[in-house]
């Protein structure tokens, strides 16, 4: 039974990527450690599909962690952490992109849209409204269509 | 023998495609019954001969045949029965597979249940139906072809990757599927309405309850692909903004318009042209999602293999459906005629800003899914575009979607009051606000976020509620009144409330479980307790185990509360040898709406295993909230007037059920 457990052991430990956070990487002060989470979740891990350090299993991701964890210590705010990281592996490395030339139209495509989208229906509103104007004598056509819609009820 | 009758029933089909994508179109160009009726017999025969096909790849895996290429990389002969069946549609052949199997399931919905449309209608909206089939069984037979045999078949097979070794593989993806592809009858009814440059309120009755339908199995799918990452991914996430998750909810985020707008159009006659063009948008959404995961453009778990060709190949139906889609619309739009005017204010107003606000959301998940690949694509340059993005883009669009929710029902057609409105849900908007006051007096003014989001949850789940209420004249008029008012609400009516009410629950549990979760990341050796939000969880030791396919090594744990034990749990990190693969089997118990959830990590050489542990609020209640929305939806199908336009078959006692409701082979 031991040996049995043991050699699982063995075999779990060869192929399992640590889990996430780790016990030993937990900062002692909880100030710090809260700011160290939350800067994670900002972090892309860079090996893995779409996974913030925070989340990820890799090594890479740990050896991320423990660095944000170093820096913070060290006193650096978190933008030093951020601009440290994207000196070192570039924009890719932030889940949340910098504001630039780049990405101006990911940043504001969706207010613009919204914008132009209301505008665009404010204004059939109002040309609609000028066109029918004041309530016209129904022909046969529209009369027929209320018969209809009154005896199909609701 | 039967691998090769599949293969051959699949080109079969592709053939009964070819002709119902050319005669009944013919048909109806030339009005000719003869040619129009043919449809409905290849749709038949078609669907018969994709079950057939799907049945032999089944049996294949079944009997673990590792003479089919396809079995080998996939199954394993040790594998759970349950997992060599759910292991057909576990990759990228086998899942295209289901993929036109409903695909068919939905055309011969179409011949069945389609009685009642206009003939030349009903024949244009199988013809486009089949032109999407003719490219997909194409698509199948060229470049992914699930009955390649091997020339000497090994022993045994190489397993299925273990994360999909799990329950949630026989739900999650049949469900999608047939929300992604009954999506495709809305598009074929687009299309066909084009072609015929004819558009009127017959028309929504009709699309409706199949939206309605693919609606309600999107919800499905994708809250049990949520709940299924929950559980199986090892640390409680439940949504990623992942470009896969994002690829299946913008369809469902465009049918949600789609629902709303088609309302409109069958109620009023508005809105027609924009109802169509959504119709369109929300079939490219289901292809685009479908390039998007099996291309390879994105990897993930979720693409099984990735191959260019293949990628090209999707590329082209891609580009070829949607611009011709795009195409015709710009062509034919003009001659559609938009009827019944409202003033801004009306129950029409409130659907426009749903679906404006609906519509920007769905731009803005594409914006931030494409963003990436379209930028580096075009400079070299990669960014990433990850949850904090979408936070703070997608949710900010919603709390106005949200708060419009509750007041949009009780709008009046053509011209509405919102004085009136505001009458007739002030206790819910009282309620809320005092909760909002509550929530600051406890948690401080600094949770103001926690609170506005627990208000505006409970003014949805509470604004739901007054339209009936205030349609019933509850407190106002005898008991007995209000009783029997009650149970003669229409059935479409039940619907919007329990919809919109699975919202509110929904967001409260998006709120509990963001704002309120209690973690904790330690190390515990036997006999250790941890404290997490009041619960104690004591760690009893950890044994080995050997299941079916996998070894795997189990931690105890005794959940306690106040001293009284409320739950043993097991979870497990497992060991699939076939192919080396770890996965980690969270434990969790259910307490009230929250979970309590742990997560074992590494064992450490002294006997002590790594483990998280969590409090996850409320977090029941974002699937809870799925599951009533999926019901709303449903009970709105069996709403009386879906039927209207099928006056002699509802004398014959038929289902109340449409078509598209019936459960995939």
């Amino acid at each position: 039974m031991t040996r049995l457990l043991a050699s699982l052991f063995m075999a779990l430990a060869l192929v399992m990527p640590a889990l996430a956070v780790q016990p030993d990487e937990v900062l002692d002060d909880p100030v710090l450690e809260q700011r160290a989470r939350a800067l994670s979740a900002e972090i892309r891990c860079l090996v893995c599909q779409n996974e913030s350090i925070d989340e990820s299993n890799a090594q890479l991701a740990r050896d991320l962690r423990i660095l944000v964890r170093e820096r913070l210590v060290a006193g650096d705010s978190d933008q030093d952490v951020l601009d440290f990281l994207v000196a070192r592996y570039g924009d890719f490395v932030l889940l949340r992109p910098p504001v630039n030339a780049q990405t101006a139209l990911l940043w504001f495509g969706p207010a613009a849209v919204l914008v132009l989208a209301t505008t665009f229906v404010l204004l059939r509103l109002r040309r609609r409204r000028t066109v029918t104007g004041a309530p016209a004598q129904l022909t046969d056509e529209e009369k027929k269509r209320v018969e209809a819609l009154l005896r199909d009820g609701d | 023998m039967i691998v090769e009758l599949g293969h051959y029933v699949l080109v079969l089909a592709l053939v009964l495609a070819v002709v119902q994508s050319v005669l009944p179109f013919w048909g109806a160009r030339t009005a000719e019954a003869g040619l129009m009726r043919i449809g409905d017999f290849t749709a038949t025969v078609q669907f018969g001969f994709l079950s057939i096909s799907f049945a032999a790849l089944t049996y294949a895996y079944v009997v673990s045949d590792f003479s089919v290429l396809n079995v080998v990389q996939n199954s394993h002969s040790e594998k759970p029965m349950l997992f060599k069946v759910t292991g057909v549609w576990g990759n990228h052949e086998g899942s295209m597979l289901l993929w036109v199997l409903i695909l068919g399931l939905f055309g011969a919905g179409i011949a069945w249940f389609g009685g009642n449309l206009p003939r030349t209608l009903k024949a244009n909206v199988l013809s486009v139906q089949a032109w999407v089939t003719v490219a997909f069984l194409l698509f199948i037979i060229l470049t992914s072809n699930p009955f390649e045999r091997v020339l000497s078949a090994p022993a045994e097979g190489e397993d299925l990757n273990p994360i999909l070794q799990d329950i949630g593989l026989a739900i999650h993806p049949p469900l999608l599927y047939l929300g992604y592809v009954g999506l495709s009858i809305s598009f074929s009814f687009a299309i066909a309405a084009l072609i015929e440059g004819r558009l009127d309120a017959a028309w929504a009755r009709w699309v409706r309850p199949w939206t309605l339908a693919a609606w309600v199995f999107l919800t499905l799918g994708i809250s049990m692909g949520s709940f299924w990452a929950y559980y199986e991914l090892g640390w409680g996430g439940w949504w990623f903004w992942d470009p896969v998750e994002n690829a299946s909810f913008m369809p469902w985020l465009a049918a949600t318009a789609l629902l709303h707008s088609a309302i409109v159009m069958e109620k009023r006659e508005a809105l027609k042209i924009w109802t169509v063009l959504l119709a369109i948008i929300a079939f490219s959404l289901s292809l685009l999602g479908t390039f998007l995961v099996r291309s390879g453009v994105l990897t993930s778990v979720h693409a099984f293999a990735t191959d260019p060709e293949r990628g090209l190949f999707i590329l082209l139906i891609l580009l070829l459906f949607i611009g011709g889609g795009f195409a015709l619309f710009a062509i034919r739009a003009s001659e559609l005629r938009n009827g019944g005017v409202f003033a801004p204010v009306s129950r029409e107003g409130a659907l426009v800003v749903n679906n404006l606000l609906l519509s920007v959301s769905t731009a803005t998940v594409l914006l931030g899914t494409l963003y990436p690949l379209i930028l580096e694509a075009f400079t070299g340059d990669k960014i990433s575009v990850g949850p904090p993005f979408f936070n703070l883009t997608f949710g900010p669009l919603m709390i106005p979607l949200l708060i419009a929710l509750p007041l949009g029902p009780l709008l009046a057609w053509k011209r509405g009051d919102l004085v009136t409105a505001l009458h007739r849900v002030w206790w819910a908007a009282a309620a809320s606000i005092v909760t909002l006051a509550c929530v600051l007096a406890l948690f401080g003014t600094d949770a103001w976020i926690k609170a506005v989001a627990i208000a505006v949850a409970a003014w949805v789940m509470l604004g739901a509620i007054a339209e009936p209420l205030a349609r019933v004249k509850a407190f106002s008029s005898p008991i007995g009144d209000t009783a029997r008012r009650l149970i003669n609400l229409p059935r479409s009516a039940w619907g919007t409330t329990l919809a919109h009410f699975g919202v509110g629950v929904m967001v409260l549990g998006i709120v509990g479980v963001s704002a309120f979760e209690s973690e904790r990341i330690t190390t515990v050796r036997p006999g250790d307790t941890v404290d997490v939000a009041g619960y104690e969880f004591t760690f009893e030791g950890m044994r080995p185990n050997t299941g079916p396919n996998y070894q795997e090594i189990i931690a105890g744990f005794t959940v306690r509360e106040g001293g009284t034990v409320i739950a043993n749990l097991e979870p497990s990190r497992r060991i699939y040898p076939a192919r080396n693969f770890p996965t980690t089997e969270a434990g969790f118990h259910t307490v009230g709406f929250s979970q309590l959830y742990i997560s074992p990590g590494d064992p450490t050489d002294d006997g002590g295993l790594v483990v998280r542990l969590y409090h996850k609020p409320l977090v029941t209640l974002i699937w809870i909230g799925t599951l009533i929305m999926s019901l709303g939806g449903l009970v709105s199908l069996m709403d009386r007037r879906l039927r209207i336009g099928a006056p002699q078959r509802a004398k014959r006692k038929a289902p109340a059920v449409p078509p598209g409701m019936e459960p995939a082979e």
